[in-house]
């Protein structure tokens, strides 16, 4: 299907909005104004938004320690985002999260995790409740190369496709699982081959660009919503950044040609090359749509800022529903 | 009243209340009844024998609206899940900010005692109870073991069905109806007044078989079931000691950092009660040792009638006692 300009205006939007968001994560780390550990998505930005264009409200995600791109595409606010990241009240977890465990239940975010492979039964608890409850509701799980060398990943797939759960896998391939090249991992470096083991359509897609994210996804979303149960896709991508900073950006390890060459193939200037080239966007709407995302970025901080710390009072609060 | 065995009533806590609420639902490789027949195949899932993600799942589709029974039969499989135990289920609600809650049901068998050797023989509650955030319940009788799976599944968090082994096919009285055992309330399951025995699950009747001959004795002694772990009835066992001064313990599960070592000291932590305390507290617990197959060894792993009757001796003894109490066994 062609998307139309509104679409690929919104695809674009928000594709810029998680690069500036993680861009502007590192700064507040190295400030010192967040703690723990960012894990950024820079370079990932298509498929998360590529993904997420299929899903409704009612569908939903998991995600890992990647987070962010997948929070944002899914409709979080960035506001309360930010807040999370500050360890402020005002934050999705009351701060008691951070940036590995930002969720919104309300938009069908059920959560950042901070265990590799650790969101695969958990989505696919989501998917046989979309199943039971019968709407034609799906749930996709995101997760990394890395993902697939753990003992969960087979166990999510095996047990999707045994039920023919309404989900679809996206694994996306940054080639390195923290700091280790996906061939040192695995025998073949194509994981959307496991999915022939499970009896399920497995497909490759281009990660950075949007457009084939988006196509493939849909397929896979309207199968899932047949009932004709669970796809693997694999997006192949790069991330931009180290695996995780905490106080500062660790050394870079990967080979410069290699970085250089993921760059010149940018998911962001891939869209924005196809929207001006068919003169959908012009360089002016592009320009508005960036100096949008530095607002909206801003007032996410500035609402941050002010939003007050925990009280240590309530430091057992939400141990235990009632 | 009715009598019915440990097991059926496990069953029948199920099934009324997945014909009370159709959003529970049950998961497992095998299920004893036949709740398919009633449920069907939607409701009722036999599943690979993929543990990790069986209890991912649940947590998936608790936070999702609905009430599923995990039942990993038997304790040691959940081993399998540890991530999804450890890292998710018992952090999930908190580190979300309480955005979502989990309704979730984990049964599983326990214990030893027939025959099962090292790796299905354990009595790992403990463990569960250190990570904040599981409830932990552990029937010792028929009436309790319904009571309080049916109140877990209503319960609107993860929780742990500990099922003893041993007791699987023991009978006992339980109420028509509705019958529902609170969540983190104790029960004095025989009062006295020289020592309390606490004791968990099948050590729950080997207490009360105890009491019983020391009764003949001229000694009085009061069972603490907790029957819940977490939370844990610290008002009932303070209550208890306070009133015989005497505490015996006693677990199948190893002594190092098991729910006896954390009950003695909830009870020595409380000034009150320390105050009132007449003797050294002592745990009746299993040999440091991986449950053995041979049936000589076995018995000499876990805890014995015996020691539980030298354990209250001991106590006495050490105590500020009446002499003619003391008298009959010196």
């Amino acid at each position: 299907m062609t998307l139309d300009t509104p679409e690929l205006a919104r695809m674009l939007r928000t594709m810029i909005l998680i690069r500036e968001f993680d861009e502007r994560a590192i700064a507040l780390r190295v400030a010192g104004k967040i703690y723990g550990a960012v894990h950024p998505y820079v370079g990932q930005e298509a498929v998360a938004v590529g993904v997420c264009a299929s899903l409704t409200v009612r569908d939903r995600v998991t995600s890992n320690h990647r987070g962010h791109g997948h929070c944002i595409a899914k409709g979080a606010d960035i506001r309360r985002m930010m807040a999370e990241l500050f360890g402020r009240v005002d934050g999705y977890c009351k701060g008691k999260g951070g940036s590995m465990h930002i969720a919104d239940f309300a938009v069908g975010m059920l959560g950042a995790n901070g265990i590799v492979g650790g969101g695969l039964p958990i989505a696919c608890g989501a998917a046989l409740a979309a199943q039971l409850e019968g709407q034609g509701d799906v749930t996709v799980c995101f997760f990394g190369d890395g993902a697939a060398a753990e003992g969960e990943f087979h166990e999510a797939l095996n047990i999707a496709s045994v039920w023919k759960l309404p989900i679809v896998f996206v694994c996306e391939n940054n080639q390195y699982a923290a700091n280790n090249a996906v061939g040192v991992q695995h025998p073949r470096v194509d994981i959307a081959a496991h999915a022939a083991a499970y009896a399920m359509p497995g497909v490759i897609v281009d990660g950075n660009d949007v457009l084939e994210v988006d196509a493939t996804t849909r397929e896979a979303v309207a199968r899932a919503r047949r009932g004709d149960g669970p796809s693997l896709l694999e997006c192949k991508t790069y991330r931009w950044h180290f695996h995780a900073m905490r106080a500062a950006p660790p050394p870079e390890t990967r080979p410069a040609d290699e970085i250089d060459a993921w760059k010149a193939r940018d998911p962001i200037a891939r869209l924005e090359q196809h929207v001006l080239d068919r003169g959908l966007l012009s360089a002016e709407e592009i320009g508005a749509i960036r100096e949008r995302v530095t607002a909206d970025l801003a007032a996410a901080v500035a609402f941050a800022e002010q939003s007050p710390f925990p009280d240590p009072k309530d430091l057992l609060v939400d141990m235990f529903a009632d | 009243m009715r009598e019915i065995s440990f097991q059926k009533a496990l069953e029948e806590a199920v099934a009324e209340e997945m014909r009370r609420d159709p959003r529970v639902i049950t998961m497992a490789t095998d299920f004893t009844g036949d709740p398919l027949e009633e449920f069907g195949p939607a409701r009722v899932r036999f599943s690979p024998i993929s543990e990790a993600v069986l209890t991912g799942m649940g947590l998936g589709a608790a936070g999702c609206g609905f009430r599923p029974i995990v039942n990993w039969r038997m304790v040691t499989f959940s081993f399998v899940a540890m991530d999804q135990i450890v890292n998710q289920a018992s952090k999930i609600r908190y580190m979300f900010g309480g955005q979502a809650d989990f309704p979730v049901t984990y049964r599983c068998s326990t214990g030893g005692g027939i025959g099962l050797a090292a790796q299905h023989s354990q009595s790992p509650y403990s463990m569960w109870m250190h990570l904040a955030g599981l409830k932990i319940i552990l029937p010792a009788t028929p009436a309790d073991a319904k009571g309080l799976l049916k109140s877990a599944i209503r319960d609107n968090n993860p929780v742990v069905s500990f099922e003893c082994s041993r007791l699987a096919s023991r009978t006992g009285p339980v109420p028509d109806g509705d019958h529902l055992v609170p969540i983190g309330v104790a029960e004095v399951k025989r009062a006295g007044t020289d020592v309390t025995i606490v004791a968990l699950a099948y050590y729950v009747h080997e207490a009360l078989a105890v009491a019983e001959e020391l009764a003949r004795e001229g000694i009085a002694v009061e069972v603490v079931d907790p029957r819940t772990l977490v939370p844990l009835d610290v008002d009932t066992l303070h209550a208890s000691a306070r009133k015989t001064g005497r505490v015996v313990i006693v677990d199948e599960a190893p002594a190092t950092c098991s729910a006896a070592s954390e009950i003695a000291a909830l009870i020595v932590e409380d000034p009150e009660t320390f105050r009132t305390l007449k003797a050294p507290i002592r745990r009746v617990c299993a040999a440091p040792v991986p449950v053995p197959y041979s049936p000589p060894l076995e018995q000499a792993a876990l805890p014995r009638r015996e020691q539980i009757k030298a354990a209250v001796y001991e106590v006495l003894k050490e105590s500020l006692r009446p002499k003619d109490v003391i008298a009959g066994f010196r």
